[in-house]
């Protein structure tokens, strides 16, 4: 009995929120079409978000694509090992891997960044200082950051793929012996405009998720020190939950003639 | 008090989920006078701000700024009054992503569209004028000492020039000595702009110093209204007992109920 209340309480709570996201979306799209558009802080943005997590993104990719490599090649795949690995490889990286992983990483590192710098300006009042000197909150700092994620991310998932297909690369020229010039033309051969396009489509998803939650959870948070770690957490729970779940559905939507 | 009151409060009420806040609030400035408000921490002084401010909705009553409905009025009218009101929060909320004079010139950079090399000209202005050199323009508010702070705090909230001032505990946490250094910043600054202002304190310095009128709150309500002069012998136990700082009288602290 008790744990069905807990189960009910738990819906509940995710729709309504899933509801207060979308109006947060909403009210910021709003705002994206009526000037003025704070540029500077776009620029800013993107080199958090992007420049900045290069490092952890190309090494996430990088191994991910050499496990991969490894593990098809063991796999139980002998006959055609080569074309295995490149085009599994290759596929699952473009298609899933790269954004899903570059995903999360980042919404690791930058959702929690976003919650915490909102949360923060909101218990020290910052936010409403903002109104009182005529400056639109959502304008000044939840749009910039929006825009930047749905800019920035499918650039960063475009590294990764590149990475994570070398990392693979590496393993099967290196460990495996395949020819260079054969396994890089089977990748190429094995991958569709499609898919590229898909990937980066779903980045710029995920970018905006990303965005959105830290923004959401900073922006509503409340309770001093205490209030703004809380935020810190929800944002990167729900920024998680919300790639896997979205990530899903436009696979579903996209890959099924 | 026969001109047209700056500042109308009516009925205001403003509730957090079952916690009464504010409960009827009636409360007039007019132009030019400075309206001190006093009570005990948690007594909804800065909701009552905040909701001039439209920074939070009141469930009931009418707020009304230079004629102006600041509750049922639009996303225009609400720009309209912002514009006139400049305002020194309680902890200073200065911006700690951006340098000193940025803070100081943000209103007039972000809000009036000035360019930034007056804003600066200006901001520099302004911080002289609350006794801060030219030298702190440029470092981060983190950098600044708690009096500083303050200062720069009401450096922005003056840069404007707005016609109306709203000062949220301006000595709260400072030495006795900064506290009336801030004070009598306030009522220079105010003087100069001839602003009407709303400062709300448990300082009672700063009551003596900047009051024209004070209006005690208390449980949401507003318990006593009058002038300055008055406070000593109001005869309302209230404000005895608060301005006399007393642990007994009507007003019962939550910890001793317990
Ligand atoms: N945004 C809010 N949400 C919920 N409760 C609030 C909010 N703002 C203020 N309160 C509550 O209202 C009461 C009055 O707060 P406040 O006006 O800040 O007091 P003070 O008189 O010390 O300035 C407090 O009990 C506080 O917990
Ligand atoms: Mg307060």
């Amino acid at each position: 009995m008790n744990f069905l209340a807990v189960i009910g309480r738990i819906v509940l709570s995710s729709l309504a929120m899933i509801g207060n996201l979308s109006v947060f979306a909403a009210r910021s799209a709003s705002h994206v079409v009526r000037p003025p558009l704070y540029a500077r802080h776009i620029g800013q943005q993107m080199l958090r978000i992007g420049y900045f997590s290069l490092p952890v993104v190309g090494l996430t990719a990088l191994f991910t694509g050499a496990t991969l490599a490894q593990q098809i090649y063991v796999g139980g795949l002998r006959f055609n090992a080569e074309s295995a690995v490149a085009g599994v490889v290759v596929i699952a990286i473009v298609r899933e891997l790269g954004p899903v992983l570059a995903g999360l990483m980042v919404a690791g590192r930058v959702s929690s960044a976003m919650a915490a710098e909102l949360g923060t300006m909101r218990v020290t009042e910052q936010i409403d200082a903002l109104v009182t000197l005529s400056t639109n909150p959502f304008k000044y700092l939840v749009v910039p950051r929006l825009i930047a994620g749905v800019i920035t991310l499918p650039l960063l998932v475009m590294v990764a793929n590149i990475i994570g297909v070398y990392g693979g690369f590496l393993i099967g020229t290196e460990r495996l012996g395949f020819n260079q010039a054969s396994y890089l033309q089977l990748t190429v051969d094995f991958l569709e405009r499609s898919d590229v396009v898909s990937s980066l489509g779903k980045a710029a998803v995920f970018g905006f998720i990303i965005a959105l939650a830290g923004c959401y959870h900073g922006y509503n948070s409340k309770g001093g020190a205490e209030g703004v770690g809380r935020a810190t957490t929800n944002a990167v729970v729900s920024a998680f939950i919300l790639i896997l779940l979205s990530n899903l559905i436009m696979t579903i939507i996209i890959f099924t003639q | 008090m026969s001109s047209p009151a700056k500042i109308s409060l009516a009925g205001v009420e403003k509730r957090f989920g079952p916690k009464v806040v504010l409960d009827g609030i009636d409360l007039s400035v007019a132009r030019g006078e400075s309206l001190v408000v006093i009570g005990g921490s948690g007594s909804g002084k800065s909701v009552l701000i905040k909701c001039i401010l439209g920074i939070l909705k009141p469930d009931a009553g009418a707020i009304h700024v230079d004629g102006l409905d600041a509750v049922r009025g639009g996303s225009d009218v609400r720009e309209e009054i912002l514009c006139k009101i400049g305002m020194l929060f309680q902890g200073g909320a200065l911006f700690d992503s951006l340098a000193v004079w940025e803070n100081v010139a943000f209103g007039l950079i972000q809000g009036r569209k000035m360019n930034k090399n007056a804003a600066k000209q200006i901001a520099i202005e302004k911080l002289k004028r609350v006794g801060l050199g030219a030298d702190v323009a440029d470092l981060r508010p983190a950098e600044l000492s708690g009096g500083m702070q303050k200062r720069v705090g009401l450096a922005r909230a003056i840069a404007a020039e707005p016609e109306i001032i709203f000062f949220d505990e301006p000595t709260t946490g400072l030495d006795p000595i900064m506290a009336d250094v801030i004070n009598d910043l306030i009522v220079e600054s105010v003087r100069e702009l001839g602003a009407t202002t709303i400062t709300i304190t448990h300082d009672m310095s700063s009551v003596r110093k900047i009051a024209d009128r004070v209006a005690m709150l208390y449980k949401g309500k507003i318990v006593w209204n009058g002038p300055r002069g008055q406070i000593d012998q109001s005869g309302n136990d209230y404000v005895d007992q608060f301005i006399h700082g007393r642990a007994t009288g009507p007003i019962q602290m939550d910890v001793l109920k317990r």
